[in-house]
């Protein structure tokens, strides 16, 4: 399911729109993640997860930056992010399932804060974005 | 069985009351359509899905959308018996329609993201929990009696 030129398109101008604001959504997007999914809190032992944690706001940061290169690099995700991918899989060893739920919260909030942008096209060029995204990260548990 | 808390119901009912069935039912299935296009395997004699608009627009996936959704509002109702709520249902789904029960997670996901569109405000992280919890209950309801 490769992005095509209208998809793309769509994926940037949006990422555009959203501006310095990625940060603040990555950010939210894992909030939801913790509450919805509370499995995927076992990744994070070490961190304080509570409402307006620095520390999740700081890793909602390292995602944010992370998708924004992506969204650069949307003819060679595998390469921009093979090195992410490498992180995730030898030393932080977090099974790739919890890719798909970041993702789904993800698009939550920005449907959540952008709801007339939201359209189903919109939605379906983000949900293949993510799905590209995910599989690149997710490329080198071979 | 899936315990919910108080509050989880609450949260669940509150939004539910807000709901227009009609309208997000149609939305909600359109957008399974649109979003993960294999869906449309179920619905070969729905016409004209060619399109974004084709599918949105068109009035059998209104139709079947409302009717989808409106069964979930029954989950809404029996949120501490589901797996008896939607066992015929379930039996059906497999049975007759031969459903993927993975499909009735992608809905589950498509009801939480037009609940994000329509009710910013609302929908906040805990809310989302909730209604998380509930379509994922719902799913394993309905895949409960497959065999």
């Amino acid at each position: 399911m490769v992005l095509s030129a209208a998809e793309r398109a769509a994926v940037r101008a949006l990422w555009t729109k959203l501006g310095s604001n990625v940060g603040v959504y990555a950010t939210e997007a894992l909030e939801r993640t913790f509450l919805a999914f509370p499995t995927t809190k076992t990744y994070f032992p070490h961190f304080d997860l509570t409402p307006g944690s620095a520390q999740v706001k700081a890793h909602g940061k390292k995602v944010a930056d992370a998708l924004t290169r992506a969204v650069a690099h949307l003819d060679d995700l595998p390469t921009a992010l093979w090195a992410l991918s490498d992180l995730h899989v030898r030393q932080l060893r977090v099974d790739p399932v919890n890719f798909k739920l970041l993702g789904h919260c993800l698009l939550v909030t920005l449907a959540r804060h952008y709801p007339g942008d939201f359209s189903p096209a919109m939605h379906a060029s983000l949900e293949k974005f993510l799905s590209h995204v995910i599989s690149a990260l997710a490329s080198s548990y071979g | 069985m899936v315990h919910f808390t108080a509050e989880e119901k609450a949260a669940v009912v509150s939004l539910w009351a807000k709901v227009n069935v009609e309208l997000v039912g149609g939305e909600v299935l359109g957008r399974l359509l649109v979003v993960y296009p294999w869906t449309q395997r179920f619905f070969d004699n729905f016409g004209n899905l060619s399109s974004e608009s084709a599918i949105m627009g068109n009035p059998k996936v209104k139709a079947h959308g409302k009717k989808v959704l409106t069964s979930f509002g029954n989950a809404v109702k029996h949120m501490d018996d589901l797996k008896d709520t939607f066992a015929e249902l379930s039996e059906l789904h497999c049975d007759k329609m031969h459903v993927d029960p993975e499909n009735f997670k992608l809905l589950g996901n498509m009801i939480l993201i037009v609940l994000a569109t329509h009710f910013s405000k609302e929908f906040t992280p805990q809310v989302q929990a909730a209604w998380q919890k509930l379509t994922a209950a719902v799913a394993n309801a309905l895949a409960h009696r497959y065999h």
